[in-house]
């Protein structure tokens, strides 16, 4: 039904064609009304109702249709990940914000059937500044935070993070431990081929397990 | 089944949100006026003039600068300026060598207690997907003509770190008072494609 990998359209990192970057000045906070109950509805969602977490609501917009993904607007997308968290918790149903609605409710796709982890990660980090890793050629099938354009990539650690909660077990709900994260830069001429600038580097936030040590 | 083609038209986003309202509504689960305060609490708390303040502090007292680079969250927290979930916020300073530029490649992760809520420029896929990409050309396009000498580091939000970008302070300014150096701090200076000019 839905293919099981998932190198989502939301993991947009080196992709070329979507145009000019442009800056309206003086931006309001929300342009629209609806855009700000948006925005507070995610709020009600993880504090008050608790019915999930941040990286579950990452996870969710990250399971749109690729197609609506790209044609809806930040907050649109947004509301689109609360709606689909709320009618896969129980809390509403499709059904009736469809009759509400007066129409079609597109919400995300069904999440992968993730499998809670057992294992205890290392108390210490295992890696420190100035060592050179290389991040795993993973593909993982559910949430995962690290960016496609890094994988297989070589790079440096720069800076021995804080531990915190793995998001590719909190993303589905399940039980989450604690792991060390890092940042790690990469040149720009090993992660593009075609690099016409020299002398930039491109500095990337990854959990432990994202990576192994590089001879 | 995809979605993607042939479907019926979907109904108009602000009338989904209204439906969502409703629905939580009424099962009972959306308190009276919480929205609102939600929405007034950002629009006090989430703005770039924090970061602007906290910017000018740090230009104009060096031990101040050390604090906000050694332990950012802290060092902002001192101007009143406190991150939820005890966020860990790392300052990048620019200088004549480095210049630091912010990304969230996968979704839009921002220091909101400084930054405030990211702008539209800044969620667009655009900007997500070229930054790490071609970042000198494309701070060219959006008005930063970085010299070729100056290295670029972008920071790509892939994990809960968030950043801020400590801009340089332009010459011009010497014996300016804290808040007028803070009034022209910009969000886009502190995200890292603009400098900061004067008026």
């Amino acid at each position: 039904m839905y293919d099981s990998r998932m190198d989502g359209i939301h993991d947009l990192g080196g992709m070329s064609g979507f145009g000019a970057v442009e800056i309206e000045r003086g931006e309001p906070m929300f342009h629209e009304r609806w855009e700000a109950r948006a925005y507070a509805l995610n709020t009600l969602g993880i504090r008050i109702l608790r019915a999930y977490n941040v990286h579950e609501y990452r996870h969710a917009v990250e399971r749109m249709d690729p197609a609506h993904y790209l044609a809806a607007s930040y907050y649109e997308r947004w509301f689109t990940g609360v709606a689909t968290l709320l009618v896969e918790k129980g809390v509403v149903t499709r059904e009736e914000l469809e009759a509400r609605a007066g129409g079609r409710f597109p919400l995300g796709r069904p999440p992968a059937d993730v499998k809670p982890l057992r294992v205890t990660p290392p108390p210490q980090p295992r890696f420190a500044a100035g060592d050179s890793v290389r991040v795993r050629e993973i593909h993982p099938a559910g949430h995962t935070r690290v960016p496609r354009y890094v994988r297989g990539k070589h790079g440096v650690v720069v800076r021995a993070s804080r531990a915190f909660e793995f998001p590719d077990l909190a993303g589905h709900a399940l039980p989450a431990h604690l792991e060390h994260t890092y940042h790690v830069e990469f040149e720009a001429g090993d992660l593009w081929t075609d690099a016409a600038e020299r002398r930039e580097t491109v500095v990337v936030d990854l959990w432990e397990s994202y990576l192994e040590a590089a001879p | 089944m995809s979605d993607s083609r042939k479907r019926d038209p979907d109904a108009p986003i602000a009338e989904r949100v209204r439906a969502l309202e409703e629905a939580l509504s009424a099962k009972g689960l959306l308190p009276e006026g919480f929205l609102e305060q939600r929405v007034e609490q950002a629009e006090e708390n989430f703005d770039p003039k924090n970061g602007a303040r906290v910017v000018a502090r740090a230009w104009l007292d060096p031990a101040f600068r050390s604090r906000l680079l050694a332990d950012g969250a802290a060092a902002s927290a001192e101007l009143g300026f406190r991150a939820a979930n005890s966020e860990y916020l790392v300052v990048l300073e620019n200088t004549d060598a480095v210049h630091n530029v912010i990304v969230c490649t996968q979704c839009s992760c921002t220091a909101w207690s400084v930054i405030g809520l990211p702008p539209d420029w800044y969620k667009s896929p655009a900007y997500r997907a070229r930054v790490v990409r071609e970042p000198r050309a494309l701070l060219r396009a959006m008005g930063l003509d970085l010299p070729e000498q100056v290295a670029m580091r972008v920071w790509d939000t892939s994990g809960e770190t968030r950043y801020m970008v400590l801009p340089q302070r332009p010459a011009g300014t010497q014996g300016w008072s804290e808040e007028r150096l803070a009034g022209i701090v910009t969000r886009e200076s502190l995200i890292g494609v603009a400098r900061v000019a004067l008026p």
